[in-house]
């Protein structure tokens, strides 16, 4: 792991890697799209709004992993004091916010027609909007510090204690018997929805991971670039002050 | 410093500044008395609503009180020489958390019965709101020590303190004002406390644990 705490090394290997997460995500987004939108039959119940689900629950999948994801990170931050798994947990906060957002308002788009609602009170729901407000947290409290080692520290602490929230969610429909329907895919045999919506939810699945692999390489890389930019700047006043005490 | 010694001392200071608790209780019953006037003053609305306002505005005093937690400690630099002394940081947090929890937890819970006539709660809640207060305040006293800790020098302290504290207060909420609501429609309350009770021994052992180590890099 200590191999890529070295920044530079990162900037290498994330530089071969990159083109290939963004052609993945813009392949399996096209295809996992046509699927989802025009090869994959209308449900007998929910009509046409069942589309709605392929970006719904891959996103609602991406909030729970982005914040898994980031809780590891922070871990390893404070465990390790590896230098960029504190510009990773940075890195994913907006990320895993925009997803969770995604997830709430295609949510209300399908239960408006579906439910009758746009919102209702259920264990999930409640649930994914304190996931939108930990990741929310987590970004003020990055920027709240003068000092960006002490923003990241309290962040990655932060982080650890919300992680709480994600077994809740996961569980959420389990332990409590609401409105949103229980799980259909990741449960105990054989996944309870037919292949041919299967399929198009999986390309989905696997086509927001790439996404996230791609935001997220660029928003660590464009992070380590922001932090050389303020080294420079800070060695540019410094000199420019030597300069001028000599005079 | 040990345990007792550091509850003392903070207990000590809470009375002689004095003002700290009653302005807590203070807020805490202005703040339920707006509710009539906002929703209006007939008996059976208030009734249905009085657990949820109760809790809700208990939860709101509690956050408001934090920032006194650890914020005039670390500015006068006591904080550091407790950091300093053989006790464990851990324990240090926890006693501080025991004296917040006097001072404010404990009035809230005795002004609770109280409020709860004026909001014209059924009489079969109120052992069971006690019960609630008493299993819920703690918690949010314990969550709250990770949230003051956290923000420790950070800009605009207060708005974020809330940010950070109000969503994991939220289960507290939901099984207090559950427990409230069970009794009161003459069911056994039972299993939800259990569950309050449940959230209070996990964040006995591990919000004070969190608050230490935010302090530690708090005091770096």
């Amino acid at each position: 792991m200590h191999r890529f705490a070295n920044p530079a090394r990162f900037l290498r290997l994330s530089a071969v890697l990159l083109p290939w997460f963004a052609w993945a995500t813009a392949l399996l987004t096209a295809i996992g799209l046509y699927y989802a939108l025009f090869a994959s039959p209308a449900d007998y119940q929910q009509g046409e709004t069942v589309r709605i689900m392929y970006v719904h629950v891959p996103a609602a999948w991406m909030g729970l992993f982005v914040y898994t994801n980031m809780a590891i990170a922070s871990a390893v931050a404070l465990i390790w004091k590896h230098p960029l798994a504190d510009v990773a947990a940075k890195a994913s906060a907006p990320i895993g916010a925009a997803f969770t957002f995604l997830c709430l308002v295609t949510g209300a788009l399908w239960g408006k027609p579906m439910w009758g609602t746009w919102w209702a009170w259920d264990a999930r729901l409640t649930s994914m909007l304190i996931l939108l407000f930990l990741y929310l947290g987590h970004m003020a409290l990055v920027n709240a510090f003068d000092d960006p080692t002490r923003g990241a520290k309290a962040a990655a602490i932060l982080a650890l204690a919300g992680f709480i929230n994600v077994p809740v969610i996961k569980w959420s429909v389990d332990w409590w018997n609401t409105l949103h329907q229980p799980a259909s895919v990741t449960r105990v045999g054989l996944p309870a929805i037919d292949p041919s919506m299967l399929v198009p939810l999986l390309l989905m699945a696997v086509a927001f991971t790439t996404y996230f692999g791609t935001v997220l390489l660029l928003r660590i890389r464009s992070e380590i670039a922001a932090q050389k930019l303020r080294n420079i700047r800070m060695a540019q006043v410094r000199s420019a002050g030597h300069a001028r005490s000599a005079a | 410093m040990r345990f007792t010694e550091i509850v003392r001392r903070d207990l000590r200071l809470a009375l002689r500044q004095g003002s700290d608790s009653i302005m807590v209780v203070t807020f805490f019953v202005l703040t339920v008395v707006l509710f009539p006037f906002g929703i209006g003053p007939e008996a059976n609305i208030l009734e249905r609503v009085a657990a949820g306002i109760l809790m809700v505005t208990a939860l709101l005093a509690s956050m408001l009180s934090l920032d006194r937690l650890f914020q005039a400690d670390y500015e006068d630099g006591s904080l550091e020489l407790l950091a300093l002394t053989p006790t464990p940081l851990e324990v240090v947090v926890t006693a501080k958390i025991v004296a917040h929890w006097l001072t404010t937890g404990l009035p809230l819970l005795i002004a609770s019965p109280l409020l709860a006539v004026l909001l014209h709660m059924e009489p079969a809640g109120f052992a069971t709101l006690l019960a609630a207060m008493a299993l819920g305040t703690p918690t949010l006293s314990l969550i709250g020590a990770i949230g003051a800790a956290l923000v420790l020098g950070a800009r605009r302290g207060g708005v974020l303190l809330s940010l950070l504290i109000l969503p994991l207060y939220i289960p507290v909420l939901i099984f207090a004002v559950g427990a409230i609501d069970t009794a009161i429609q003459g069911f056994d309350p039972q299993p939800q406390l259990l569950i309050l009770a449940g959230i209070l021994l996990a964040a006995l052992p591990l919000c004070p644990w969190a608050g230490a180590a935010a302090l530690r890099q708090a005091l770096e």
